[in-house]
């Protein structure tokens, strides 16, 4: 028996986007099958690794524990959607500039996840920092310079407003 | 892993979800924030014929403190509940354990409500409304019902809420006066599962002596295990409460078993130091109050 498909309306990006999907699909698969914005990654597809987080109206979310059907009509902020134009936002350059990336696969979830935070407290402690990150998974950076690069966006960010 | 295939329903009533739920009874599955339940599909541990998806409900989102205490609606988010300043001075038991749930970024979608239905005996939530004496409303088509929290926690992911109900709310009732409370947890990462943990709340009567010592503690057995100390204590200030007394009196109510995270015994062990600490955290809260 076909699945019954639901149509769906996003703001992705500022973009209003129909699809097609069946109530099973995840958020994650949606943007990046059906939508095309392969830039959310998926890892571990049970919550646990971060890297698929995106912002929904605003709020950082997992999109693998999420389904498209439940969001419609909602506003998502995937990793493409970060850049202001051609110009990385705060949080992108400071994570180039310290090093916060290697093989960049958690780093569009690392850098939803880092917006929101910088969004909700400019001005972060190093413990917040940690508690901020604590639900996204590195394997390659030991994370020191990922919480470099959180402080020195909110630097950015300061210097820039 | 992608979730097994499902009819999903989204009803824009709160009738509609009962008359629906009252149609698939044992294959509907309620979706609220979908934090336990969605990686149950990926990892195909769940396949209900029927998912359920209460988040256009938006009049269950309401997280009202009444004068004797918090009513948390089935769609509040963990994060709206964990943030509000009337939660926190109505029952500051709340916030102290939700921002041990997880991490930051599941707390915006995870509910309050959702993690007591789940009903895990590691996660902290069933051990603050069983501790607090708590309850929650089920509703079904033609009628509702308040089950007790020593009644609503079954066993390890079982609780009360059967075919065709639909859990609508929770009530926390209120901190009484001179009272205090405390959670504390051990886990391997941040936001992990806890391998074990205790809340507790202490009450002083106006000779700010001990007149209430009690303790929930988590991943301790199939259920949150309660434990009274009061008489441990004995009515006497809390300065001079024999506090590891109790912790042992609550060692001996715990029935952790062995898993692959740790052993029965150092379980054991960690139930018995977290219950002094948070024994002694809910005291001078107590005293504070």
């Amino acid at each position: 028996m076909p699945e019954q498909a639901h149509e769906i309306t996003l703001v992705v990006n500022g973009t209003l986007r129909r699809a097609e999907v069946p109530g099973r699909r995840l958020l994650s698969d949606c943007l990046r099958h059906d939508l095309g914005l392969t830039g959310t990654h998926v890892g571990c597809e049970h919550g646990v690794c971060g890297c698929c987080t995106v912002l929904l109206d605003g709020e950082p979310v997992r999109s693998c524990l999420t389904f498209a059907v439940t969001v419609d009509g909602r506003e998502i902020t995937t990793v493409e959607g970060l850049a202001d134009g051609e110009r990385m936002s705060p949080v992108q350059r400071a994570f180039a500039e310290c090093h916060g990336l290697q093989c960049g696969f958690c780093t569009p979830g690392f850098l939803c996840t880092v917006t929101a935070l910088l969004r909700e407290n400019p001005a972060p402690t190093e413990e917040e920092v940690l508690e901020g990150i604590s639900g996204n998974l590195c394997r390659c950076t030991g994370y020191q310079n990922i919480v470099k690069a959180v402080h020195r966006a909110a630097e950015i960010m300061a210097e820039e407003s | 892993m992608k979730p097994p295939p499902f009819t999903y329903h989204a009803p824009g009533s709160l009738g509609e979800a009962l008359d629906v739920l009252a149609g698939t009874g044992e294959d509907g599955k309620v979706l609220a924030g979908g934090q336990s339940l969605i990686p149950l599909l990926n990892m195909r541990l769940a396949a209900p014929a029927h998912l359920v998806d209460i988040n256009r409900l938006a009049g269950l989102a309401a997280v009202e403190v009444e004068p004797g205490g918090v009513r948390v609606g089935a769609l509040a988010r963990h994060a709206r509940v964990e943030r509000s300043e009337p939660v926190a001075a109505a029952q500051p038991l709340l916030r102290q354990a939700l921002r041990l749930v997880a991490h930051p970024v599941i707390r915006n979608r995870g509910t309050v409500v959702g993690s007591l239905v789940h009903a895990d005996p590691a996660a902290e939530l069933p051990a603050v409304l069983a501790l607090l004496g708590g309850s929650v409303r089920l509703a079904r088509r033609g009628g509702t019902r308040d089950v007790p929290a020593g009644e609503f926690f079954t066993g390890p992911l079982e609780s009360a809420a059967g075919p065709g109900e639909l859990a609508v709310s929770a009530f926390f009732p209120a901190l009484p006066p001179r009272s205090g409370t405390a959670f504390r947890e051990v886990a391997r990462r941040h936001g992990d599962y806890a391998l074990a943990g205790i809340a507790a709340l202490v009450g002083l009567d106006e000779d700010l002596r001990i007149t209430a010592a009690r303790v929930a503690c988590v991943s301790a057995g199939p259920v949150p295990v309660l434990a009274d100390v009061t008489g441990v204590c004995g009515h006497r200030p809390p300065a001079s409460a024999d506090w590891a007394a109790a912790a042992r009196a609550v060692q001996d109510r715990a029935e952790p078993e062995d898993d692959i995270h740790a052993t029965a015994a150092y379980r054991r062990h960690l139930i018995g130091v977290l219950a002094e600490r948070a024994l002694r955290d809910a005291a001078r809260e107590a005293l504070n109050a």
